[in-house]
Order: structure tokens, then sequence, then C-alpha cells
């Protein structure tokens, strides 16, 4: 499974990225996480940042940020 | 009924003793608390349903199709409902010029989306009273729109950074359905998060009103940055601009200097300036906006927050 954080890197960003690391490490499941700070990558996604990509489909955009239990729900529901 | 419920528990249940300032003020205290927050619990919830129907992938396909005065004052306008902080104003400025938003648009809702929010609002309201409040949205609007106009009369384009121009999207991103429900959801939990974020700067502001109003004698500022002084504007404006914060951060510290003496005028223009420009944003919009255009930005929005800040003496 592949997993984007995307983000320019402010503070919000990295709370998600953190939320999103915790996620994949408590399910347990070998899922790479990775930051996207481009702009233009970022772009492709959405206009809102955080945002959350799972096997290339937006799952989250924006504030608030979603809580681990949310993010672990979508990532479940991905591995499905 | 809610002044009522304050008084019982100043002095019922504290046993404070009746008409001392002590009690008064903490009287004063728990009445303007609870009526803010259920103030702000309320708007937050009503703004940000609104809010769920107006995403930046929405605003910026509205705002594409328009001309430069209607899209103006429609750019000030949806600024006020599209949530906003200052990482995501990148993305924002990108997609508007791809989308074909001229410059003299995407500026109105840059400027007010951080300077006119639903906090802002509330706060204002709950402090000062339903006229400053609207006075501050009438002119954070006018702002906003005279900012955005012209810049877009003085065709700046070439000062912003070509790299932007070479972003090609195609420009359509799927825009999530939502059902009720899900704004609802959507409502509470920015809710949340937004008091979450400034319930402590509420707290101060309202401590500052109860509590150093009768320490401090009222006129302290008076003499410095009274009405009297033609200075006060420019000179509080200059020292909000560099400043960053957002409204509800500000809001106890514009409460304090009003307190001791600082007319109205001087005091939101200040608001003003702290929310709508600062240093942090600067940097961010740097990446976009080649230096000329960041320069000529600074200063429409400084010289129009100072005009704002003496026609807010002239009529409060």
């Amino acid at each position: 499974m592949e997993i984007k954080v995307l983000g320019p890197g402010c503070y919000n960003c990295q709370i998600l990225e953190e939320i999103t690391v915790k996620a994949v490490k408590e399910l347990g499941i070998g899922a790479k996480v990775e930051k996207v700070t481009d702009m233009f990558e970022i772009m492709k996604y959405t206009m809102s940042t955080p945002g959350l990509v799972i096997n290339g489909k937006l799952k989250h955009a924006g504030r608030p940020l979603p809580t681990l239990e949310k993010v672990k729900e979508l990532i479940k529901r991905e591995t499905v | 009924m809610l002044k009522n419920f304050s008084k019982y528990i100043t002095y019922n249940l504290l046993g404070l003793e009746d008409g001392t300032y002590f009690a008064n003020a903490i009287d004063f205290f728990i009445y303007d608390t609870i009526k803010i927050f259920l103030l702000l619990s309320i708007i937050i919830f009503v703004i940000s349903i609104i809010r769920s129907h107006f995403p930046p992938e929405k605003t910026k396909r509205i705002l594409s199709h328009k001309k430069e005065f209607i899209g103006n004052i429609l750019a000030a306008l949806l600024g006020i409902v599209t949530p906003f902080c200052s990482c995501s104003a990148l993305p924002l400025f990108i997609g508007f010029v791809e989308a074909g938003v001229p410059l003299g648009v995407t500026f109105p809702f840059l400027i007010s989306s951080p300077m006119v929010n639903e906090v802002a609002v509330v706060l204002l309201f709950g402090l000062f009273g339903w006229k400053v409040t609207v006075v501050y949205i009438g002119a954070g609007l006018l702002v906003a729109i005279i900012g955005g106009f012209v810049i877009g009369k003085l065709k700046l384009g070439k000062w912003v950074e070509e790299y932007v121009y070479a972003f090609h999207n195609g420009g359509q991103y799927e825009i999530a359905k939502q059902s009720f429900k899900d704004r609802l959801q959507y409502a509470r939990d920015n809710t949340k998060d937004i008091l979450k974020r400034v319930w402590l700067y509420i707290l101060i502001a309202i401590g500052i009103g109860g509590f150093i109003h009768g320490y401090v004698p009222e006129d302290f500022l008076t003499h410095y940055a009274g009405k009297g002084n033609i200075f006060a504007v420019p000179v509080a404006v200059l020292l909000g601009v560099p400043l960053y914060s957002n409204a509800a951060g500000v809001i106890p510290v514009v409460y304090a200097l009003m307190e001791k003496g600082v007319s109205m005028g001087t005091v939101l223009a200040f608001m003003m300036a702290v929310t709508a420009l600062s240093l942090p944003e600067m940097i961010i919009l740097r990446k976009v906006l080649k230096i000329p255009l960041l320069c000529v930005f600074v200063g429409i929005m400084t010289a129009t927050i100072i005009a704002v800040g003496y026609l807010f003496n002239a009529i409060l």
C-alpha cells in the first residue's frame, strides 16, 4: 500500500504525518508513508492542505485534522 | 436568564459580598464568558455548514468566470467563509492563477480571508456590540475590495513567479459529495477544533475587561493615542504589520488598548494590520510573488488600512 501525506511543511502537515505514521505502526501493516512537499505534486490532488492520499486516492484534505482512529479506519478500508 | 445565572454563581455559590468591586468583576467575567462561548459555538457551527459548501476547489471555479468588479466583491465575500491558514495561501494562489482568476480578484480573497472571519466577528460583537462589528466587517471588505481593485488595475502579472503559470492540472478536482449529515459532522468537528485553539485568548480578553478595568486609569493612553493625536493611526498600523496573530489572539490586546483610552478607529486599524499582513505570510507569498509585487501589496494594504483607521475615528 502506498500512503502520501501532502503538505508544504506547516505545523498541521507535521501533525498529520505523525498521526499517519502512528496509525500504520499500530495496524502493523507494511505500508510506506511518503511526505510530499512539492507544491505542484500536492496540487494534483487538492488545494486544501494537509492532505492524505491512499493508493492514489485523496482521502482527507484540510482542517480539522482527522483523528488517529479515523486515519486507521481509512487505511483499513483500503486494505480489504 | 444568563445574567441571573452568573449572579447566582457569584453571590450564592461563591458567596462573594454584594456590590464589592471584586464581586462585580467576577460576575461580569462569568456572564461574558458564558455569553461569548455560546455565541461562538453557535456562529462557528453555522458558518462551518456554509463553509462546507465552499471548498477552495469550488471557490476557484466560481471566481474563474467573473469580471473584475463583480469578481472583486464576490472574492472578498467568499474570503469570509473559506477556510484559510497561511500555509494554504500557496495552493490557493497557484490554483486561482491556473483557473484564470485575475490578480485583482485573487487578492481580495487573500486579504479578507484572514482578516474577516467568524471568530473576529463574534468577539467584536460580544465585547464591543453590533455597531463596531458591522463597521469592522464593512471596512474589512472595503480594504479587500480596494486593495484587489488597485492591484488589478496596475497589471502586475509580470511580477508573479513564472513557474506559477507552468502549472496545469486541467483545472478539475473531484469535489467529494457530502450528505447533510456529513456537513453537520464537519461543522461539529470544526467548531471543536476552533474553540480548542482560541479559548485561552478569549478568557484573557474577557479577563482584561473585567479586572484591569478599575486598576489602570481609563485615560492612561488617551494622551498618546487618543483621537487628538493624528499620528496614532499610522503608528499603530506600522507596528501591527510585522506582528503576526489570528483574530482571536489580537483581541485581548485590542481590548486592553481600548479600555485605556486608545480610540476605536486606531485599535481596529491595528487589528486589521496584525491579521491581514504579517512577516510569515509575506515569506510564504514570496514563493509566488516577486519582490516588487509583494511591496506593492504591503504598501497598498498599509495605506488603505490607515485610511480606514481615520475613517473609523471620524464616525465611531
